[in-house]
């Protein structure tokens, strides 16, 4: 307390530009300066979170996955990638290097915003093996059960995706390329369903391409 | 200057935030953030915290400084300090915490342009000692904190049926689903600014 | 073209800023008694934003990718000062303009909307044309609400209001109300 009473504001009538612009500048470089020094500090962390989400994703979508590696479409086809800012598909391996599956990372407008998903897709047997929902604002309660009926899930285990994925009411499954919609939440499940058919259709031929020539990727 | 006029004038700069001039209730400041983030309790102090955090660092780095920053460019200079403060919470909670970073996604940067983090530096922080404006800061902080605490806590039980993601009232219970959208943002503050105001009322009176 | 059309609707209507995402609630509490005013607000806004997507572009495309902890600051000088200069050319320029929306420009630079709108549209990674969709969507949103509010507000006074309601809390309300109404807009454009 005792600064209180020996520090008046020093009321000078009109400081030169150039002490306002020191203390602007002397503002800006400590700014500055905390700044470079936290992001240092946490650049790597947040980076590692990253990963372990990503990785955390791939491993759920497609079952006994042990690494990943990122392709991308390049002009002669699917391409390995080195950096891990592209956009592509990520080819998951078991644990002795056998090849599992593509895991897609595919988006779509749903009710209310943009729903991002992952998925995991078989080529050989041409099944989506798993689903995984990354981002997604709809309603809680009605179109967030895309991710929250397990039923509704459930159905993306183990779907064939030819010719097309299409949506049926609730109780109708007649066919194995069939998704039930969830009652409550139809644009949703649409919304899912017509990215998944999308976003296959757009990776369909190269990766067909890509195994035509590699018979069996392996690490 | 161990008096008791000090003690009780460093008590009433501190409680001042909490109560009679609480931000969110009574000055009605800071409304984005009280509203957007508070869907849920674990949000709701997440955020608070976050300005507190911001909220005292500024109060006291302006106050340390306020014979030094020129009239002219102070606005400036505050908000400048105001920003860097919360890009460092920003960086530290995504690498901490990314869970809630997510939750609350580009809303933590909007604490730059939170009416009660400026409004403090121009009213308080520029004109007092640095001890007083730590206690309004810490003050004032405290009391918005709560204000979003309480949102929060009422949107999810009324929403969710859950207090701090720990189910209350088991299957039975069909959540009031509205609580938990943007609407019941807006319905939750005004009913309880209601509250505020009868009881403030009846106190005058 | 569709997606611009998507981008438009969702800014205007289904992710209003001001009842959904809360953003710029200050002015549209404090400005929103006549119907006028709010109108003028709102253009004011739609203009500011448009600044505001011309700057957030360049910086990220030009600065921020060499600093990206610069971000929030160098948005919140750069528009501001971007809006000053805008505010003094118009003066020059078009007085008449000015008079009309040149009094509300400082008060809404470091408004939320703004910058949220920057930042919005930096995670989403729109380009130059979708971030100036994006802008007159929000811009566009913002001023519907703005006008939308002021309408009630100015109905409401020749009622007779418990003095308890008045103000903030009848306000809140209000918006609470009209918030539940924009929800309806939600999955306008979705198949």
């Amino acid at each position: 307390m005792a600064t209180a009473n020996n520090i008046l504001p020093t009321q000078a009538p009109e400081p030169g530009s150039f002490r306002l612009i020191f203390s602007l500048g002397t503002a800006g470089f400590f700014s500055g300066l905390l700044l470079v020094v936290v992001f240092l500090y946490t650049s790597p962390l947040i980076e590692e979170n990253q990963k372990k989400a990503l990785q955390t994703a791939i491993f759920k979508v497609l079952p006994d996955c042990a690494s990943f590696e990122l392709f991308v479409k390049g002009p002669s086809g699917l391409e390995r990638s080195i950096s891990t800012d592209e956009k592509g598909v990520f080819a998951g391996y078991d644990k002795n290097g056998t090849f599992i599956g593509f895991a897609i990372p595919a988006e779509e407008s749903g009710f209310q915003d943009i729903i991002k998903v992952l998925y995991g897709y078989d080529p050989e047997s041409e099944r989506i093996i798993g689903f995984e929902v990354l981002e997604s604002k709809e309603t809680p309660g009605l179109g967030d059960k895309i991710f929250k009926d397990e039923e509704f899930t459930e159905a993306f285990r183990s779907l064939v995706v030819q010719p097309i994925i299409e949506a049926v009411k609730k109780g109708k499954k007649s066919r194995e390329n069939q998704v039930e919609t969830i009652t409550g939440a139809t644009i949703s499940s649409k919304a899912v369903i017509n990215m998944l058919n999308n976003s296959l259709s757009e990776w369909e031929s190269s990766i067909d391409g890509y195994l035509e020539t590699n018979t069996e990727p392996t690490r | 200057m161990k008096s008791q006029e000090s003690i009780s004038k460093n008590s009433e700069e501190f409680l001042k935030g909490i109560w009679r001039e609480n931000p969110v209730f009574v000055a009605v400041l800071g409304m984005c953030p009280a509203l957007a983030v508070t869907n849920s309790a674990i949000n709701g102090l997440a955020m608070g915290l976050a300005t507190t955090f911001v909220l005292f660092f500024s109060s006291t780095l302006v106050s340390l400084f306020r014979s030094f920053i020129p009239k002219q460019v102070r606005i400036t200079t505050f908000i400048v300090i105001i920003a860097t403060f919360v890009t460092v919470v920003d960086m530290l909670l995504a690498a901490w915490v990314p869970d809630i970073h997510k939750e609350l996604g580009a809303f933590i940067a909007l604490i730059v342009v939170n009416c009660l983090i400026l409004g403090r530096q121009e009213a308080f922080s520029s004109k007092n000692p640095v001890g007083y404006s730590m206690l309004d800061a810490l003050g004032m902080s405290i009391g918005f904190t709560i204000a979003l605490l309480s949102i929060g806590v009422i949107r999810e039980i009324l929403g969710n049926g859950s207090l701090f993601n720990i189910d209350l009232f088991g299957q039975n219970f069909e959540p009031w689903i509205i609580m938990i959208l943007p609407p019941g943002g807006f319905l939750v503050l005004g009913f309880l600014l209601l509250c505020f105001n009868r009881v403030l009322n009846k106190k005058s009176s | 073209m569709n997606d611009f059309i998507w981008i438009f609707v969702s800014a205007l209507l289904v992710n209003n800023f001001t009842l959904s995402y809360f953003l710029g609630l200050c002015p549209f509490l404090g400005v929103s008694q006549r119907l006028d005013t709010a109108f003028r607000l709102g253009l004011a806004n739609i203009f500011v934003m448009i600044i505001t997507a011309l700057c957030s572009y360049a910086l990220n495309q030009w600065v921020l990718p060499f600093a990206p902890y610069l971000r929030l600051i160098s948005f919140i000088i750069v528009i501001a000062s971007a809006v000053q200069f805008v505010e003094m050319a118009m003066k020059k320029l078009s007085p008449d303009l000015f008079r009309k929306l040149g009094i509300f420009l400082p008060l809404i630079t470091t408004n939320c909307a703004i910058l949220g709108l920057a930042l919005f549209s930096t995670n989403k990674g729109y380009g130059f044309w979708e971030g100036l969709v994006y802008a007159l969507g929000a811009g566009g949103g913002v001023t519907l609400a703005l006008v939308l509010m002021a309408g009630i507000r100015e109905e409401t006074r020749l009622l007779n209001i418990p003095k308890l309601v008045e103000g903030t809390a009848l306000n809140l309300i209000i918006a609470g109300i009209l918030s539940m109404a924009f929800m309806g807009f939600a999955g306008l454009f979705s198949t």
